[in-house]
């Protein structure tokens, strides 16, 4: 049964004050969430008791660490239902993923035909992308001479498939392109591009940074070949990320960073490499942060993935009134609470219509109420051009918040535009 | 409210009604600053005749800080010359990045002393300093 008064009550940091005696009202999570004493508590208890070296140290507290390291891929590969475990890669975060399978194309080491990308080779990705998912695959598509295509986004914030057919084409290689936007809180339909790049035979990679967190995610249900997240976003520690890829994939594409414990042997002048996953875990890892994403995995399996969901649904519902009842205010993405998640940017006017900018809504939310917001371009500047806006303000929701902190949103706004009238 | 240490009367007065806003001829120099975090730009003119500032003359989008800063700006160095000027973008920075913990010099910054709050907010401060940094490479440019 899920209870929000008592899921508050495992984040300690939901009870604080802040200075001035305001409490917090934190609607930030799409940028990083809040930990759970649960995730808290297991770090600690690591850190205290078990830490040492994984895979290389051969004493009493290296089996431990090894061993809740390893527990801790076990628990992130059930949470999104890997096939194996060694599917699952930690990285430092979403973007050393997406980097990692950025940089497995078009390098001279990858014999594998599906990873040789050239000059009249093509890279899908979309308008709506992190610079995460943007920038490694420009930097690709300079380092081979590809060409770096992309969907539109409509109006309405939703991808553009009216050209799906000319745009994922034969000399498409991969396409990549985000979950759920962490700007317009759009939920992408996989299954039609997924479709189009089995047909032509490209390969295809979600950034599922936002999604993971929010809602049940199947890997095998969705089929794409390789999906990347991040611990922050779902209870977890920063530091930790994670690659989920197809294992006959991974093993076609080369290391990336090489060092420590990736490797099988090595000479002077060569080596040969360990077998997934450890072949893309060069150097010691972040060992508690792993530990701390295992059991975020867990704690959010307890509650449960279809409730986490069912709650952010009620309540974008209840935001997304409560928002456009105030006049001025423009959400930017989907109005309507379908295919849609907890993140809700907009623009706000003052009541003589003059623009407030996004830095002065969010620093008199903050100062006066205590409601931490996210204000700028969220890391997706190619997508506020496309809407002809330089920032917005975005509230993101996540399985602590309650609809009385939308109602202190709501009556934050209005002051807003009171200050700024 | 801790916001009032921010927005003071003053930085509100000068966002709503900015001086001296608009690009005018002559000018000795023009430059474009921007702050990459948050997409506020600036297009900045300065005139100069003989070590005297005659107009300082912007247009720009961003927030009321960086905007107030800009009207602040043109008020303080209109009319002045461009060493007293200086003097005052170099008080100005300094205040601004001081964390919060520098005494402001009232007689040097005249209503720029209304920014002092600022300082305390890191992520802010490149706001109220976006002006005035573009104003200091202008009148560089223009000697």
């Amino acid at each position: 049964m899920f209870d929000v008064d008592l899921i508050r009550k495992d984040f300690p940091v939901l009870s604080r004050e802040l200075p001035g005696g305001r409490s917090l009202v934190y609607l930030d999570s799409g940028n990083s969430s809040q930990k759970p004493n649960q995730v808290i508590d297991t770090m600690r208890d690591h850190l205290a008791h078990h830490y040492s070296n994984v895979g290389r140290a051969h004493h009493t507290l290296g089996a431990e660490s090894t061993a809740a390291y390893e527990d801790a891929r076990d628990a992130v590969a059930a949470f999104v239902k890997a096939p194996s475990r060694d599917e699952v890669i930690f990285t430092k975060n979403a973007s050393e993923a997406l980097n990692l399978v950025a940089y497995a194309f078009g390098n001279p080491i990858a014999t594998d035909e599906r990873f040789r990308v050239g000059p009249g080779d093509e890279i899908v990705i979309s308008e709506m992308e992190h610079h995460s998912n943007i920038v490694p695959w420009q930097l690709l598509a300079q380092r081979t001479g590809a060409t770096l295509r992309w969907f539109k986004v409509t109006d309405e914030g939703r991808l553009d498939l009216d050209g799906l057919d000319d745009l994922v084409n034969e000399r498409t290689k991969i396409v990549s392109i985000v979950h759920q936007s962490n700007v317009l809180g759009t939920v992408n339909s996989v299954s039609p591009i997924l479709a189009r790049a089995r047909q032509v035979g490209a390969l295809m990679m979600l950034d599922a940074s936002q999604s993971v967190p929010h809602m049940p995610v199947d890997v095998t249900e969705l089929g794409v070949d390789f999906v990347a997240f991040t611990g922050h976003k779902m209870v977890g520690p920063s530091g930790i990320g994670v690659l989920w890829g197809r294992r006959e994939l991974l093993d076609a594409m080369p290391p990336f960073l090489g060092g420590g414990e990736m490797i099988e042997a090595v000479w002077m002048d060569r080596s040969t490499y360990a077998p997934v996953p450890h072949k893309f875990e060069a150097g010691t890892p972040p060992i508690v942060e792993a530990i701390g994403l295992g059991a975020a995995a867990g704690y959010l399996t307890g509650i449960g993935m279809a409730d986490v969901k069912a709650h952010e649904k009620a309540l974008t519902g209840y935001a997304l009134d409560a928002l456009g009842e105030i006049p001025g205010l423009k959400v930017i993405g989907p109005r309507t609470n379908i295919a849609r998640g907890g993140t809700i940017s907009f623009t706000l006017k003052n009541l003589s219509g003059d623009d407030i900018h996004p830095h002065d809504v969010g620093q008199v939310l903050d100062d006066a109420f205590g409601i931490a917001v996210r204000v700028g371009h969220h890391c997706a500047r190619p997508l506020h051009l496309r809407f002809g806006i330089p920032a917005t303000t975005r509230a993101s929701l996540y399985l602590y918040n309650t609809t009385d902190e939308i109602d202190a949103l709501a009556r934050g706004l209005h002051h807003v535009q009171k200050v700024f009238g | 409210m801790i916001a009032e240490s921010m927005y003071q009367e003053l930085i509100l007065e000068h966002y709503k009604h900015p001086q001296g806003r608009g690009l005018r001829d002559p000018f000795d120099a023009e430059v474009h600053h921007v702050n990459p975090t948050c997409g506020d730009e600036i297009t900045l003119r300065v005139k100069v005749d003989e070590g005297k500032v005659l107009d300082v003359s912007y247009e720009g989008q961003g927030c009321s800080i960086s905007q107030a800063a800009a009207s602040v700006l043109h008020e303080l160095a209109t009319g002045s010359t461009v060493e007293e000027s200086l003097g005052v973008v170099d008080e100005f920075t300094r205040l601004m990045q001081g964390r919060g913990q520098v005494e402001a010099d009232e007689d040097v910054l005249g209503d720029a002393v209304a920014f002092a709050g600022v300082a305390k907010y890191p992520a802010r401060v490149k706001c109220a300093l976006l002006s005035w940094m573009a104003y200091k490479d202008a009148v560089v440019r223009s000697a």
